[in-house]
């Protein structure tokens, strides 16, 4: 099976522009617009970022899922090679999401690990999770199998995200009963513009790395090809 | 009912395998008999009962993990999987088959293994028994589907633990939270959820796993 290049509707460099446009725009807005938060000061600042790669983490792992069953389903030849590139996109992102949030508990809580922080232990097993499917991935040949089995293991990550979530929560019970609340109410103006801008600067950002990703994997393939034509 | 005539000649042959070789169940009851004496030991001596019953699962785990990682070595070693394949009979039977019989090896364990947690520990209430039972069905599910996949590969064993473990964390927190809660019902009721969703989840893309 070999991967076809799919024709974009939009070039990588108008995707390029747009996210160094839009991250720019949305540092701005972080750093110069939004105002202080009341309880937790500046460095509530990082949460715009935080829950945007978090966001984004998710759309990765689903796109990944989605291609995977493109994959099985429709049995798409370039399927394969999208989702493995969307879920290491996904672990990126997620990596990130660890980091931020590993910051934003230190500065709030005093702690670089929160066990009773629901979204870190989450991303901490979907980290485990999905390093498992880049081993799996590597210790199969390339080929029919290999792709059959990312793909049924992408998808099993779908289903451990729900699950894994109701799992922490339900732990919490037993583990620690104290639930942090993260912001007030007063969810709107500027706070929401922000946040709106991060979560469309970082989507965009991760769709252009995507492009990228998968750009440089399909020369990678043509390459492989061409020097066994 | 061919279906269920085909699943129940596959796990009648790891059964009989089972008996005559007798390569997995002794190690597994080895395993979780020791692995409770190097509990003890590394339980400091003013621990507390919740404590044991958390490392009651962690045994538990890493039984089932022992027995999945043979599950597959026989089919592998003689190449049966390959005639089992080309076998007219659906696919999924192959995986509910091979569940099964790690079902009946790991419960086979267990029954030896409670009583033993019990003597050394502590007792163990009706809500931990059905808890495990619960959980055994998931893992032996998830356990089995991913041993397919882990023999296939060139890591084979070392890949499995790996593949296996981020997949038992909801399983250890619905039996830990059922052994150590007054009121379990959610707990075990999340544990059949579990069930349900890999157990469908499994038994429709098995076909993926062994088909090229």
């Amino acid at each position: 099976m070999e991967p076809v290049t799919r024709s974009h509707r939009v070039s990588l460099p108008v995707l390029a522009v747009a996210s160094l446009v839009l991250v720019t725009l949305a540092l701005a807005l972080v750093f110069f617009v939004v105002p202080n938060d009341a309880n937790q000061g500046f460095s509530q600042r990082i949460f715009y970022f935080h829950v945007s790669i978090a966001f984004t983490a998710y759309a990765c792992f689903a796109g990944g899922a989605w291609k995977a069953l493109l994959h099985l389903w429709k049995r798409d030849p370039r399927a394969d090679l999208e989702s493995y590139v969307a879920i290491h996109q996904g672990v990126i992102f997620g990596v990130l999401v660890l980091i931020t949030g590993s910051i934003w508990a230190k500065i709030s809580w005093g702690h670089w690990w929160l066990w009773s922080e629901d979204q870190l232990v989450l991303f901490l097993v979907l980290f485990l999770f999905y390093a498992a499917y880049f081993m799996l991935r590597f210790s199969v040949d390339p080929g029919p199998q290999r792709a059959n089995f990312s793909a049924v293991y992408a998808l099993f990550g779908v289903v451990l995200i729900p699950v894994s979530f109701l799992a922490i929560r339900i732990a919490k019970s037993f583990i620690h009963p104290v639930v942090f609340t993260l912001h007030g109410p007063n969810f709107g103006g500027w706070i929401l513009v922000t946040y709106c801008v991060a979560q469309a600067a970082l989507l965009v950002l991760a769709y252009t790395l995507y492009r990228i990703e998968l750009a440089g994997k399909l020369i990678d393939v043509r390459l492989r090809e061409l020097r066994f034509a | 009912m061919t279906y269920l005539a085909d699943v129940r000649a596959l796990a009648r042959k790891d059964l009989l395998l089972e008996l005559r070789a007798r390569d997995t169940l002794p190690a597994m009851l080895l395993f979780v008999v020791a692995t409770f004496v190097v509990f003890h030991f590394s339980l400091p001596s003013h621990s507390s009962q919740l404590a044991a019953s958390g490392l009651l699962w962690v045994a538990i785990v890493f039984t089932a993990l022992l027995g999945l990682g043979r599950a597959f070595v026989p089919e592998r070693e003689q190449r049966v999987l390959d005639g089992l394949v080309l076998a007219p009979c659906d696919r999924s039977a192959i995986w509910l088959a091979k569940a099964i019989a790690t079902f009946a090896f790991l419960a086979a364990a267990e029954i030896v293994a409670l009583p033993v947690f019990a003597l050394f520990f502590h007792g163990l209430d009706g809500a931990t028994v059905a808890a495990v039972v619960l959980a055994d069905v998931g893992i032996c599910a998830v356990g089995t589907f991913l041993g397919a996949m882990a023999v296939a590969t060139r890591a084979r064993d070392l890949l499995l633990p790996l593949l296996f473990l981020p997949l038992a964390i909801p399983i250890i927190v619905g039996g830990v939270g059922a052994s150590v809660v007054g009121s379990p019902g959610r707990y075990l009721a999340f544990l059949a959820l579990y069930d349900l969703l890999f157990g469908v989840l499994c038994w429709a893309s098995f076909d993926y796993v062994v088909a090229e």
